[in-house]
């Protein structure tokens, strides 16, 4: 049989697995943090109220979340195509020259909502750039993206130091950063919008750019599910042979889905550069692109999944920083295990409890239909 | 010693919510060749999975020789006397014939004293049974009936007594599906046991001592080859009567409108798979192409369709040229009125993951129609479909659905429906009923006769000698990617089975 598991519910599908999951990932990480000797359910209690106890430990939890949205939709958009874009670090680390280049231009004459667009262009179409290279590459040439993405992520690393050691650095600084931007290069706080909820923001960066992930989010859904580009593009992804039947160019699609794919991962430079630290700095990323892959498998590559991964990322990150400063025995080492495990539950071990779901709603099923078989007689 | 070889009862088999096998009995007595036939998705393969140990069965028992067993895996199924030969070889490919039939059964690490002691019992298995094949012959290099060959001397060579074949003949010519009929008879006569798996009724009729009928997993009857009938044994297998023979008019052909002139197409390796080929089709007529699998067929149909660039000749559609060597863009040829119905619906025709209604737009996704700008307009798409769905019943009659989900017949409906739809000039249909159910295949060569009685010209390719013969108007057939004869279609299977082995081409040729 082609097809031995049968489909599951909707709600089981994309609701019940990735919990499962999801809570054995957690036990698993319970019983590291069980072996180094702490309790696991001090730390559960570290890490929850780390994320989410007050207005400021939430701020900082979508603060993160904004940057995998942005990481998480680029990863997610070009795996529709079929293609594995493992760059989303790198074209993030390029965006910011985009979003730099905007504010330090504009900051000292213009407002903030005037420098932002100008910042979103130019992230997006440098980050749009560093996608294109091995896009074009694997359109023409056949280099698979897989090896030339994360040779282009070392590539942009050692742009970034050579910019920021001798060209975007003011003359006369130590520091591997620009210089600190004015005014308009500031995005605003969203205090207002945690304010609703009476809780206060305090000192988290929680800023603009969140709306913009969510708008970045609607508009990949459009694109995806709406439009004939996403339409071409998802056949491609699921069968480049009926692609080619259908008369769709590989090259077209493979480069332009790289494209806005870059894009997007560009964007999520808008996050740490104008929102919290109002310079770029070395290494401003952090590892968000490849949390974005994380996010992407957990997120089923659904806009609609994307968003709640990437607030448990955050979860994960601010929890983590607050576990790390409570309990002294858990480094930030061991929240990268936890991290770790999540994916690995979520991501690449993704079909263990499938079939054991499966076979219970199969049998759950069959019950149903003789119990109404009886009635029926 | 009782004289049944294999005996399952009761066996019961779910994946999941699908219900492969319920409850199946069967009975296969000794030195029997014992046909098993049914639809695709009827449960046969799984029935033989769990016999040959790939899956357990959720209950029931399997009695081999009279004690009951458990065949927890292939090894378990090869200790007890079960052999199986699968419908796609399991040959290592550049592996010799004697180091393909001793893998997995070697005595030790060190294999000198094995590969010697194999070749002495390949001799004895070859005298024996009249399988002759060298047996220091790489796999690449055999033909596929050779290769055939080799999967059975596998078998013996692990001491089967009860042999399975899974669709034996689907790769082979029909003198080399009658040279397996011969060399099973002798394996019977010998003594051994044939469990023979197809969908092809003359094959049960041709060879079979008895036969057993599946439907939708389950087992609905068991005959004696000789008190029964083609017309009873479809009637069994699709539930209700069906019409085997095509009803067709006399063809009118008219003007040409699709003409093939001195094609070659090379694949990937370079090697030529079409070879200077030639034709022509007129509206109003189907020409069919006979032929073995991997002939030349395939890379032709993709060529004249856009997909495969080739590297020499011309393609005229409606008298005007096609860029075959060129940048000849599918979807460009579907505007000129060239639809094509590929051969692989699973992997080229349809996107098994979209739902039905994405598939319905499939290359026509560019139509103004579907469109909004640049967005999709889902309510005609969906309005499309439905209207489809209803015209060529395609069951579930639900748009949303995965297309995977639908079964073969209805998937290759979906296909047809988008290409017969549209009104083509020309129509280009690679294996329509391949994978196909009984009830199906009815329907679709209905609706290939009917685009010919509206004028289309229809160019038909089939590995299924029986269907080109039912439908076509002229037959041409291929042979290592050259047209070998033409003949119409009142020519013998004999003469068209030759010409489709090369036999008598090369002859034609000569003269």
């Amino acid at each position: 049989m082609s097809n031995p598991y049968a489909k599951l519910p909707a709600w089981a599908e994309y609701g019940l697995i990735p919990l499962v999951n999801l809570v054995v990932a957690f036990l698993v990480a319970g019983l590291v943090v069980l072996l180094v000797g702490e309790n696991p359910l001090n730390a559960a209690y570290h890490m929850i109220n780390g994320a989410f106890g007050r207005g400021e430990y939430i701020g900082f939890t979508l603060y993160y979340a904004t940057t995998f949205i942005f990481t998480g939709l680029s990863v997610a958009v070009a795996f529709h195509a079929g293609l594995f874009n493992i760059g989303s670090e790198g074209q993030a680390y390029i965006g910011g020259i985009g979003v730099a280049l905007a504010c330090l231009w504009l900051d000292k004459t213009m407002p903030w909502f005037i420098v932002l667009p100008v910042a979103i262009i130019g992230s997006a179409g440098f980050g749009a750039l560093w996608a294109f290279l091995p896009g074009w590459l694997q359109a023409k040439r056949g280099s698979h993206i897989v090896i030339t993405t994360i040779m282009f992520n070392f590539i942009a690393s050692s742009i970034m130091v050579y910019l920021l050691t001798k060209v975007m650095k003011p003359l006369g600084s130590m520091a591997t950063q620009t210089r600190t931007f004015e005014a308009g290069g500031q995005l605003p706080k969203l205090d207002w919008l945690l304010s609703i909820f009476g809780l206060n923001v305090g000192n988290a960066p929680f800023n603009v750019s969140f709306l913009l992930a969510l708008v970045a989010a609607f508009g990949v859904w459009v694109l995806i599910w709406r439009t004939r580009f996403g339409y071409e593009m998802r056949t491609m992804g699921h069968s480049p042979s009926a692609a080619r039947y259908a008369g769709i160019s590989e090259t077209r699609i493979t480069i332009i889905v790289m494209m806005i794919s870059g894009g997007l991962a560009g964007m999520m430079a808008l996050n740490p550069i104008m929102g919290e630290q109002f310079r770029m700095q070395l290494d401003f990323v952090q590892g968000a692109g490849f949390v974005g892959i994380a996010v992407a498998l957990m997120g089923r590559s659904h806009p609609a999944g994307i968003i709640p991964a990437a607030i448990l990322f955050g979860m994960l990150y601010q929890g983590g920083a607050e576990i790390a400063f409570e309990m002294p025995s858990i480094s930030r080492d061991m929240i990268v295990i936890i991290q770790g495990l999540v994916i690995l539950f979520a991501g690449a071990l993704e079909n263990m409890f499938r079939p054991a779901i499966g076979r219970a709603f199969a049998a759950i099923g069959s019950r149903a239909t003789a119990a109404a078989q009886t009635r029926g007689a | 010693m009782s004289d049944i070889a294999i005996e399952l009862r009761g066996i019961d088999k779910s994946f999941g919510l699908v219900h492969a096998n319920k409850n199946i009995n069967l009975t296969v007595r000794k030195g029997t060749i014992h046909g098993i036939i049914g639809e695709n998705g009827a449960g046969k393969s799984t029935l033989m999975s769990i016999l040959y140990g790939f899956y357990q069965a959720d209950s029931g028992d399997i009695v081999v020789d009279g004690s009951k067993v458990t065949i927890k895996d292939p090894n378990a199924a090869i200790a007890h006397g079960i052999g199986m030969v699968h419908q796609h070889f399991m040959l290592v490919e550049n592996f010799t014939v004697l180091e393909n039939v001793m893998l997995g059964a070697e005595d030790s690490q060190i294999l000198n004293t094995s590969i010697s002691k194999a070749r002495v019992e390949l001799k004895r298995l070859e005298r024996e049974y009249a399988l002759e094949v060298d047996p220091d012959a790489l796999i690449e290099e055999l033909p596929v009936g050779l290769q055939q060959r080799v999967e059975i001397l596998k078998a013996l060579y692990r001491k089967a007594d009860i042999l399975i074949l899974d669709e034996p003949t689907g790769v082979l010519t029909p003198p080399e599906a009658d040279h397996l009929f011969r060399i099973l008879g002798q394996l019977k006569d010998q003594g051994k046991t044939i469990i023979f798996i197809t969908h092809k009724l003359r094959e049960i009729m041709a060879i079979t001592d008895e036969v057993s009928v599946m439907r939708r997993g389950e087992m609905v009857a068991t005959r004696n080859t000789k008190e029964t009938s083609v017309e009873e044994l479809a009637e069994l297998m699709v539930g209700r009567r069906v019409l085997l023979r095509v009803d067709k008019g006399e063809a009118n052909p008219g003007a040409v409108k699709f003409s093939v002139r001195n094609l070659t197409v090379r694949d990937g390796r370079g090697v030529t798979m079409v070879d200077n080929v030639s034709f022509d089709i007129r509206a109003g007529e189907i020409v069919g192409i006979a032929g073995v699998a991997g002939n030349g067929q395939s890379e032709l149909l993709e060529a004249i369709s856009g997909i495969r660039k080739a590297v020499s000749g011309t393609v005229l559609l409606n008298g005007e040229p096609v860029d075959v060597t060129g940048h000849a863009d599918p979807a460009a040829l579907r505007t000129r009125g060239l639809a094509h119905v590929p051969e692989d619906r699973h992997h080229v025709g349809l996107v098994l993951k979209f739902e039905e209604s994405e598939n319905g737009i499939l290359g026509y996704h560019r139509d103004k129609r579907y469109l909004n700008g640049v967005f999709l307009n889902t309510k005609a798409i969906q309005a499309d479909a439905e209207e489809k769905i209803k015209k060529y019943d395609i069951r579930p009659p639900n748009p949303r659905l995965k297309t995977a989900n639908f079964s073969g017949g209805n998937q290759q409906k979906i296909v047809l429906a988008r290409e017969m739809e549209r009104g083509p000039d020309v129509l280009i249909i690679g294996q329509p009923t391949r994978g196909v159910d009984v009830g199906a295949i009815e329907f679709i060569h209905k609706r290939i006769i009917e685009m010919r009685d509206q004028g289309k010209a229809v160019l038909l390719v089939s590995v299924e000698l029986d269907e080109i013969r039912a439908l076509s108007d002229r037959i041409i057939v291929m042979f290592a990617g050259r047209v070998v004869g033409e003949r119409d279609p009142g020519a013998t299977e004999g003469e068209l089975g030759l010409l489709m082995a090369g036999v008598e081409g090369r002859k034609e040729a000569a003269e």
